[in-house]
């Protein structure tokens, strides 16, 4: 039995600066659609592209969306980011609307797009419980049926009266998770509320997420951890530039997923001058290079930058995080520029040898000013394949973990 | 599987715009008071006077008010207490502006929670006009207790009347009006955000062009007829008369301001419906 089918589902978007032309766009739209006329927009919209940048100002978010969820069932939705999961997510949380298509739900449906929406600093544990609880659509009467349960699976008794601006972060999150999971929706919506907390919390989590679609209710799950799909889930579907590109079971869109990832490998990036570059008033990036281009296990590998500073102070540090293909962070590093006369930064960075296990990689870049408040990001501006080449031993398979040093063994043999 | 089944809920690209799910915000009923404990919970925290600012800021206005227009500026009162005449048109003005200019940037200001959750978007602006009149019944009290002090201390006339069962009529009127041109703006402001700053100033402008820091009778000529035209001057007039007994009791322009009121707020809450879907988009 379906709880929840979408059909044809498109949502248009307008690119740049919304409010340039609104007014002339409006009025056209209006003329068009006094004359019983189409409008004259939805014609001109391109695909959800990153890379090509098309000329027209609207593009498809997502683009001849279907799909049906049983009810009891965990469906998995993936995607690398600007995939469209998250358009998706908001049409189907009533966040925003589509601007074509349908969507039938049966249930009552709630969403996780984030864990503790509109908790207010001032406001004590206790308070946030219920106003949080309220927003997400349970009235005061629910909450207080389940409010000791909620205080116990977050574990924050003590702090119950406290304002939760004197939380820590963790308590925070934990609270706040435990509010959502107490809701019972028919649906549930959950994004990548599994990237917060510790690995204590995110089991916690997981078996919450079990137990709900245990109890015969739906679950639609958006994630970048891989892991977590293939173990929650049953179905999968995949999303590629605003369509379902694959759809099967959770471990087929798992290994599709990763497929196609490591086709788009980019190990070069090079723009010729700031005005092409990617980057902002701060930053811009004039070349990020892989040498070798397709480097292997058992030898350096060498990442060499060079960007433009335009900010006015000479120094700017540059942190890098290094992200596996189920967009794990393996490890990060940073490192402080100084700047040439040209605004020009260079530098290079070595990965020594047997460091990275064989596999996909991809960068996110973070620019930071010496106070190390964010100037521009960027993920996954370039990615790149480690190969495995030589091997002593007889074994030939992948060699598990995202990290693969070499470590130092002793035989102690005098110890027999 | 039976093709038309029973589902419970369809989401559409657009809605009929007539079509305003009352129900659903009556279902929401417990956030609305939940979003009024918010406000007025958190808005004196840390402040070292606390709710005592609700008292301060309409005395400071109208020591100001009589020192400016009274003392300097002559303006007459229509012999009613210099100072009980501004603290009753600030304490009314203020809740008219504070629901108005409030609930204006209810998209802008919500932006972050609502782009994550949905709940009827009208519950926002409806607690704020709620815990507006909280703060206004605190400041009728303020009135009440300060007009005793002059009536004993320094002989001022009060001639309190029974139109004054009329004041929570006044209040109503007020609350609509403000609710419904705040959520007007609010739709507006979401695409075009100049409107903002245009507020900010209108509301000072609308202001003076209320018999706030003069009688009505003050007026005379064209000026009179434009300002009987605002629908804010028989909610104050009406108060006025009721409590002091000056000026004279205005059933006809109550009658106008009420279907004002109601057709803004028709309005408002049809306007605000159409862009509440999409506004995630412009924000």
């Amino acid at each position: 039995m379906p709880a929840i089918k979408v059909e044809n589902l498109y949502k248009q978007y307008q690119l740049g600066q919304v409010s340039t032309g609104t007014v002339a766009h409006d009025f056209n739209r209006w003329l068009h659609k006094i004359r019983g006329k189409e409008d004259p927009y939805e014609k001109i919209t391109g695909e959800n592209s990153r890379e090509e940048k098309g000329n027209s100002k609207y593009v498809w978010a997502i683009e001849d969306i279907n799909f049906e969820a049983r009810q009891g069932e965990v469906l998995g939705i993936i995607g690398r980011n600007g995939a469209g999961k998250s358009t998706l997510l908001k049409i189907l949380s009533k966040v925003t609307s589509p601007t074509k298509g349908e969507i039938k739900i049966k249930g009552r449906i709630a969403s996780l797009l984030e864990v503790g929406t509109g908790f207010h600093p001032e406001l004590t544990g206790r308070e946030n419980i219920f106003l949080n609880g309220a927003i997400l659509g349970m009235t005061k009467a629910e909450i207080r049926s389940k409010f000791d349960e909620i205080v116990a699976f977050s574990g924050v008794e003590k702090y119950i009266d406290t304002p939760v601006k004197r939380y820590s972060s963790g308590m925070y999150v934990r609270l706040a998770f435990a509010v959502a999971a107490h809701l019972e929706p028919e649906i549930l919506i959950v994004d990548e509320v599994l990237a917060v907390g510790d690995a204590e919390f995110q089991k916690k989590c997981l078996g919450k997420m079990k137990d709900v679609s245990s109890q015969g209710r739906t679950v639609l799950f958006v994630s970048h951890n891989m892991a977590a799909v293939k173990s929650l889930c049953s179905r999968g579907i995949l999303m590629e530039r605003g369509k379902i590109s694959f759809a099967g079971g959770a471990d087929e869109t798992v290994e599709h997923y990763m497929r196609v990832n490591a086709q788009n490998l980019k190990p070069k990036v090079e723009f010729n001058s700031p005005e092409l570059a990617e980057g902002n008033e701060f930053v811009k990036i004039k070349s990020i290079e892989v040498v070798p281009e397709n480097p292997f296990i058992t030898h350096d590998i060498y990442l060499k930058f060079s960007f433009w500073n335009f900010t006015s102070t000479k120094q700017i540090n540059l942190a890098i995080d290094f992200l596996d293909l189920s967009e794990n962070i393996i490890f990060g590093t940073i490192h402080n520029f100084k700047t040439n006369e040209n605004n020009l930064c260079v530098g290079t960075c070595k990965i020594p040898a047997n460091l990275l296990n064989d596999g996909v990689y991809s960068l996110n870049l973070y620019f930071l000013n010496i106070e190390m408040s964010m100037l521009y990001r960027k993920e996954g501006i370039i990615n790149f394949e480690v190969e495995d080449m030589e091997r002593k031993n007889a074994y030939f398979g992948k060699i598990n973990g995202a990290v693969r040093p070499i470590l130092e063994w002793k035989d102690n043999l005098e110890n027999f | 599987m039976s093709k038309d089944e029973n589902w419970s809920e369809i989401i559409r690209p657009k809605r009929h715009w007539l079509d305003i799910n009352l129900k659903e915000l009556w279902r929401y009923r417990d956030l609305i008071m939940l979003f009024v404990r918010r406000d007025f919970v958190s808005i004196y925290k840390q402040t070292v006077l606390g709710p005592l600012w609700l008292f301060i800021q309409p005395l400071f206005t109208t020591i100001t008010f009589y020192f400016v227009f009274s003392r300097i500026a002559k303006i007459p009162t229509d012999n009613v207490d210099p100072i009980l005449f501004y603290l009753s048109g600030i304490t009314l003005w203020n809740y008219f502006s504070d629901c108005f200019s409030k609930t204006s940037n209810t998209f802008v200001a919500n932006a972050g929670i609502f782009g994550k959750v949905y709940f009827p978007r009208l519950a926002t602006p409806i607690s704020i006009v709620i815990s507006n009149l909280i703060k206004l019944g605190i400041q009728v009290l303020l009135f009440i207790g300060i007009a005793v002090y002059r009536v004993y201390f320094h002989g001022a006339h009060i001639n309190i009347n029974e139109t004054i069962l009329l004041l929570p009529v006044l209040i109503l009127l007020m609350a609509i009006m403000g609710l419904g041109l705040g959520i007007i703006f609010s739709a507006l402001t979401t695409k075009y955000r100049d409107l903002s700053f245009l507020l900010t100033f209108g509301i000072q402008l609308l202001m003076y062009a209320t018999p706030i820091i003069y009688p009505l009778s003050f007026t005379s000529g064209k000026l009179h007829q434009i300002l009987s035209y605002n629908p804010l001057t028989p909610i104050i007039e009406n108060f006025r008369y009721a409590f002091f007994g000056i000026g004279y009791l205005d059933i006809s322009g109550l009658i106008y301001t009420t279907v004002f009121s109601i057709v803004v707020l028709i309005f408002g809450v049809i306007i605000f419906n159409r862009v509440e879907k999409n506004f995630m988009d412009t924000v």
